[in-house]
C-alpha cells in the first residue's frame, strides 16, 4: 500500500491504476526546481479505466482431449499441460536484521529484515520470500556536487544530514538512511571520529528507521570512525558500510569487527566484483561476527558502465549460495546511486535525448531493477522517483496472480 | 536421442563433437585438426557447417544430423526479415548469462498503425530507422517495425504495410488477430519474411495455414494461460509450423509479477527441463502499458521504459514498444548491449601509450584504465575537442577507474609501472601527470613513487577540455 491518504473504492468498477503520488507529481512537475514543487506526500491518485471488464475471468479449460486417431493435421487444439520445473535448494540466505527497537536495546521505531530466501529472486512458484527487498536513501554529511536532477530534490537540506534524512524518510519513503561520512576523508575535511559520530547521533534522533553508516574509503580512517560510531550508537544495530580486505591489509579489520560485535551492529562486507574475495572477507569476519550480522556489497557498476558484471556476479553469488556455498549465504546490498556515474544519466546529449530530469532517475531505476532481478536484497538510492518506482515494483513483484488477461487480450487495436 | 543430446551446453565436451566429425584433419574448416575445430564448435566460435565434408558427403549424413541435434540451442533460433537487416531471434543456449553467453540481442520493434495519417507514418518510420547512439565504438539502433491493424480493414492494413515495406528495409511484424486482414497484407509482403502476430486459440488454424503458405514465422499469443500456450505450440508443431515465437502476455501494473514469473518459468522449462514446447523465443510487449491511456504520457513512457528493461533481463527475445523518445530507449539499448556481451571476455582495450593530435614535449600527459568503456569515453572526449596530448592506458584488467581504485588494482605502483613502460619520459620535458578525478586518492603516492607532479583531473572526462583550458600549462611550470 502506498504512503498516502485514503483510497476510494468502487467494487463494481474496473481496474484501478494506482499511480504513486511521487512519480506522478515528480513527472508532472518536471523541470521545476523548487522542492515545494515536488511535494510527494499528496494523496494517492486513482485513475479509472471505464472500458475494463470488472472481474477476473478464470482461465477457461478450453482444451479438449486429442482425438484417438490423429488426422494428418490437427483440427482441434491438442491438449498439453505446462508443468513448471521446480527445484529445491540446499542453501538458504541468512536473515539479517537492521536497526533495533527499544525492546531490543535500540531506539528505532521501525526495523528492517532482509534476506532469508530459499529460492532465486521472485521465483514465487517455488517460494514466497520472507522479506521484501528494502531501500535506503543516501545522505551526505557535507556539501557535495550533485547532478541537477538530483540536487533539485534535496537542495534545501544539503549540508544538514539530519534534515536530509528526515526528508528522505517522510517524503521519499525510504526504509532506511545511509549517512555517508565523506567529510572524514583525510583528503577532504578529515573530520575527526568524535564529530562524525555526532552526525550519526543527530540522524538517529531525526529519524526512527535503521541507519547505515558510510565511510570515506580510507581503511584506517574508516576504522577509527566506525569504532567511535559503534560506541555512541550502542545497541542501535546500525550497519557499518563498509568493511574491506584493505582494512585487513592495514591490520584494522579485527578492531572494527570486534567493535561491531560488542555494540550489536551489522557490517557491510565490500569486495570489487570477485566472489573469491567476497568469500575470503567473509571468512575473516566470521572470526569476530555471527553470520547474521554480515551483508555483502559485491559492487554496483552503473548501467552502461559495467552493470552486466554486477548483474552476473550477483546472479552467480545467489545461485552458489542456494546451491550450498555457506560463505555466500548473505543478503546483498547495491549502491544503485552509482548509476549517476554514467554520463548518460546526467549529461546533455542533444535535444533528442532530453529531458535529463527523466533520463537520470530512469538510469538509477533501471540499474537498481536489473540487480533486483539478480537477487539483491537492499538498495542504496537517491532520486525520489527512482526510490518510489523500485518500491512499487517490489510490491507488485511480490503480489502474484493479480494479472487481468482480458485487459491485454486485444492490445493490438489499442488507440494511442 | 543419445547421451550427448541430453547434455546441457555447458556439459558438452569437445570430445562429444570430435567423435562425430570426419577426424581426417583435412583443415578445410580453417583449423589445424578436427579436435581444434571441435573445441571451437563447442565454444560456439565456429559453426559446424564450416566442416564441408560433413555437410556434403553422404557417408557423414547421420553424423551431421546428430551433431545438429546435440548442438541445437535450448531456444530455437528464428529468422525474421531478409537480407542485411534481418534479425535472428532466440537461439539461447543457457538460462543464466554466466553459464555461457547470451546470443541474439533482443530486437526492439516500434509500432505504427494502419490508421495513422500517411505523413505521420512516414515520419515515424524514418525516426525508427534514424535512431542511433554511439556507445564504446558501436552504433546502437532499433531493429524492427510492428504494424498494427487498428482498423481491422484488410485493404487499409495492406496498403499501410506496403507503404512501410517500401520506405524501410527493417524487418516487419504484422499485428492482427484477424486472419483475413493478415492474409491481405501477407500477400503483399511475404517475400520480406515478416513475423505473423499472432495465432491464438480462435484463429490458430487460419494463421497456421498462412504461415505455411507464405513460409513466415508465427507468433503464438496466449495471455497468462500457459497450458493453452503449450497446447497451441503442440498443435502448431503437429500442423507443421516450426518457426514459432511465444507471447505469454505482458501485463503492466498489477500483472508485473505474473509476467516475469511466466517468462522465467518458460525459459527455465526450456533450458533446464527439456520442455520442447517451450523452447521458442519469447516476445515481450512493454507497450501494453499504453492501455492505461488516461495517465500522463510521461508516466506511461516511464513505466514502459523500466518494464522493457526488466524483460530484457528476464528472457524476452524480442520487444514491441511504443515510445520513441530517446530517454526511454537509450537505457534499454545500452542494457541490451551490456547483457548480451560475452561474460567470458572482459571488455578491455590494449594498455599502452596513445597519442592524440600532434603533441609536443610540453603537451599534457593523462592516464586512464583499459576498461573499454572508460577508454572509448575518454578517447571520444579528447578527439571531439581536438586536444593534442598523450594518454597512458593503464592495465586494470578491464576495470573502470572507480572499481579498480576500490579493488586496489589501480595503485600508485601500477601507474608508476605504466609510466615507465610507456616511454613517455623520453617524449615530454615536463613531469606533470593529469590523473582521473576518481583516482584522486592516489595523488600523494603517485607523486612519491614517480617523482611526477600530479594534477587531479575531472571526475568525468567530458570535463577535460575545460580543465585543460584552466589548468594547462601548469602555473608553476
Amino acid at each position: 500500500m502506498g504512503v498516502g491518504g485514503e483510497r476510494k473504492r468502487d467494487e463494481d468498477a474496473g481496474a484501478i491504476i494506482r499511480l504513486g503520488p511521487k512519480l506522478l507529481e515528480l513527472l508532472s512537475k518536471l523541470g521545476e526546481i523548487e522542492l515545494e514543487d515536488v511535494e510527494i506526500n499528496a494523496e494517492e491518485l486513482e485513475i479509472w479505466i471505464p472500458t475494463v471488464i470488472p472481474q477476473v475471468i478464470p482461465a477457461q479449460p478450453a482444451i479438449t482431449a486429442p482425438p484417438k486417431v490423429l488426422p494428418e493435421k490437427p483440427t482441434e487444439i491438442l491438449a498439453a499441460e505446462f508443468k513448471p520445473l521446480t527445484q529445491t535448494y540446499l542453501g538458504r540466505i541468512v536473515e539479517v536484521k537492521l536497526g533495533a527497537t527499544r525492546a531490543e536495546g535500540g531506539s528505532r521505531g521501525r526495523i528492517v529484515k532482509i534476506g532469508g530466501e530459499a529460492a532465486p529472486s521472485f521465483y514465487l512458484w517455488e517460494e514466497i520470500p520472507p522479506n521484501p527487498p528494502a531501500i535506503s536513501a543516501d545522505v551526505f554529511d557535507m556539501e557535495i556536487s550533485l547532478p541537477r536532477a538530483l540536487r533539485m530534490h534535496v537542495q534545501d537540506v544539503i549540508g544538514d544530514p539530519a534534515a536530509w534524512a528526515k526528508l528522505a524518510v517522510d517524503r521519499f519513503g525510504a526504509d532506511m538512511i545511509t549517512v555517508h561520512l565523506v567529510s572524514t576523508d583525510p583528503l577532504i575535511k578529515n573530520t575527526p571520529p568524535n564529530e562524525a559520530a555526532k552526525t550519526i547521533e543527530e540522524v538517529l534522533q531525526a529519524v526512527d528507521v535503521p541507519v547505515i553508516v558510510g565511510g570515506c574509503g580510507d581503511p584506517r580512517k574508516d576504522a577509527e570512525v566506525f569504532k567511535r560510531v559503534a560506541e555512541v550508537a550502542h545497541g542501535e544495530r546500525v550497519m557499518l558500510s563498509s568493511l574491506t580486505l584493505d582494512m585487513a591489509e592495514a591490520g584494522v579489520l579485527g578492531d572494527v569487527a570486534r567493535a561491531a560485535r560488542e555494540h550489536g551492529h551489522v557490517v557491510l562486507a565490500f569486495t570489487a566484483m570477485e566472489l573469491n574475495k567476497a568469500k575470503e572477507l567473509n571468512r575473516r569476519l566470521y572470526e569476530y561476527l555471527p553470520r547474521d550480522s554480515i551483508v555483502m556489497d559485491l559492487t554496483t557498476a552503473a548501467l552502461g558502465y559495467g552493470l552486466e558484471y554486477s548483474f552476473t556476479i550477483h546472479e552467480r553469488a545467489r545461485l552458489a549460495a542456494l546451491g550450498g556455498d555457506m560463505e555466500l549465504q548473505h543478503p546483498t546490498s547495491s549502491g544503485s546511486t552509482n548509476a549517476w556515474a554514467a554520463r548518460e544519466a546526467w549529461m546533455r546529449l542533444g535535444p533528442e535525448w532530453e529531458p535529463r530530469e527523466l533520463r537520470g532517475p530512469l538510469w538509477e531505476t533501471i540499474t537498481a531493477l536489473t540487480l533486483l532481478l539478480a537477487g539483491v536484497d537492499m538498495f542504496m538510492m537517491m532520486h525520489p522517483a527512482a526510490i518510489h518506482t523500485v518500491k512499487e515494483v517490489i510490491k507488485s513483484l511480490l503480489n502474484w496472480r493479480k494479472s487481468r488477461p482480458e485487459n491485454i487480450a486485444d492490445w493490438i487495436t489499442l488507440k494511442i | 536421442m543419445g547421451e550427448a543430446a541430453r547434455k546441457g551446453v555447458r556439459e558438452l565436451s569437445p570430445l562429444d563433437v570430435y567423435m562425430l566429425l570426419p577426424r581426417t584433419n583435412c583443415g578445410k574448416c580453417g583449423e589445424k585438426n578436427c579436435m581444434a575445430f571441435a573445441t571451437k564448435v563447442v565454444n560456439r566460435e565456429a559453426s559446424i557447417e564450416l566442416c564441408t565434408p560433413l555437410v556434403e558427403e553422404e557417408k557423414y549424413r547421420d553424423a551431421y544430423a546428430r551433431l545438429r541435434e546435440i548442438l541445437a540451442p535450448a531456444v530455437r533460433e528464428v529468422v525474421i526479415g531478409v537480407g542485411e537487416k534481418s534479425v535472428k531471434v532466440g537461439g539461447k543456449l543457457v538460462m543464466y548469462r554466466h553459464e555461457f553467453t547470451y546470443y541474439n540481442p533482443t530486437p526492439i520493434a516500434i509500432d505504427v498503425t494502419d490508421e495513422m495519417p500517411e505523413n505521420e507514418l512516414v515520419e515515424r518510420v524514418r525516426r525508427i530507422e534514424g535512431f542511433t547512439y554511439n556507445y564504446i565504438g558501436r552504433t546502437l539502433k532499433l531493429d524492427m517495425v510492428a504494424v498494427r491493424s487498428t482498423s481491422n480493414d484488410p485493404s487499409k492494413f495492406r496498403s499501410t504495410v506496403e507503404k512501410v515495406a517500401k520506405i524501410t528495409n527493417l524487418p516487419l511484424i504484422l499485428c492482427t488477430f484477424n486472419p483475413d486482414v493478415m492474409k491481405s497484407a501477407l500477400e503483399a509482403v511475404y517475400e520480406r519474411r515478416p513475423l505473423i502476430y499472432a495465432a491464438n486459440k480462435d484463429n490458430w488454424r487460419q494463421m497456421a495455414d498462412l504461415a505455411l503458405m507464405y513460409n513466415c514465422p508465427l507468433a503464438v499469443f496466449s495471455q497468462g494461460d500457459l497450458n493453452l500456450l503449450s497446447s497451441l505450440v503442440k498443435t502448431l508443431l503437429e500442423y507443421g509450423v516450426e518457426d514459432l515465437l511465444l507471447d505469454p502476455g505482458t501485463f503492466p501494473e498489477e500483472g508485473l509479477s505474473e509476467t516475469l514469473i511466466n517468462f522465467t518459468m518458460i525459459r527455465r522449462n526450456a533450458c533446464k527441463g527439456d520442455d520442447r514446447l517451450m523452447g521458442f523465443p519469447l516476445i515481450g510487449v512493454p507497450m501494453t502499458v499504453w492501455l492505461r491511456r488516461d495517465a500522463p504520457k510521461e508516466v506511461l513512457q516511464w513505466k514502459e521504459a523500466y518494464l522493457a528493461a526488466m524483460l530484457i533481463a528476464r528472457y524476452a527475445d524480442l520487444l514491441i514498444m511504443h515510445s520513441l523518445d530517446g530517454w526511454v530507449l537509450l537505457p534499454n539499448v545500452i542494457l541490451r548491449f551490456n547483457i548480451y556481451t560475452d561474460p567470458r571476455k572482459p571488455v578491455s582495450v590494449e594498455p599502452g601509450l596513445r597519442v592524440f593530435g600532434n603533441p609536443n614535449e610540453y603537451s599534457p600527459v593523462m592516464f586512464t584504465t583499459n576498461y573499454a568503456l572508460t577508454y572509448f569515453t575518454v578517447e571520444s572526449d579528447i578527439k571531439s575537442a581536438n586536444i593534442d596530448c598523450y594518454l597512458i592506458v593503464v592495465d586494470t584488467g578491464g576495470l573502470s577507474v572507480e572499481s579498480s581504485v576500490a579493488g586496489r588494482i589501480l595503485t600508485a605502483q601500477t601507474v608508476a609501472d605504466a609510466i615507465k613502460k610507456s616511454g613517455i619520459e623520453e617524449r615530454v620535458k615536463h613531469r606533470y601527470l593529469i590523473i582521473p578525478g576518481l583516482a584522486a586518492r592516489l595523488s600523494g603516492e603517485i607523486e612519491e613513487l614517480t617523482g611526477w607532479r600530479v594534477l587531479v583531473g575531472p571526475r568525468d572526462s567530458s570535463g577535460i577540455p575545460a580543465f585543460l583550458k584552466e589548468r594547462w600549462p601548469p602555473k608553476e611550470a
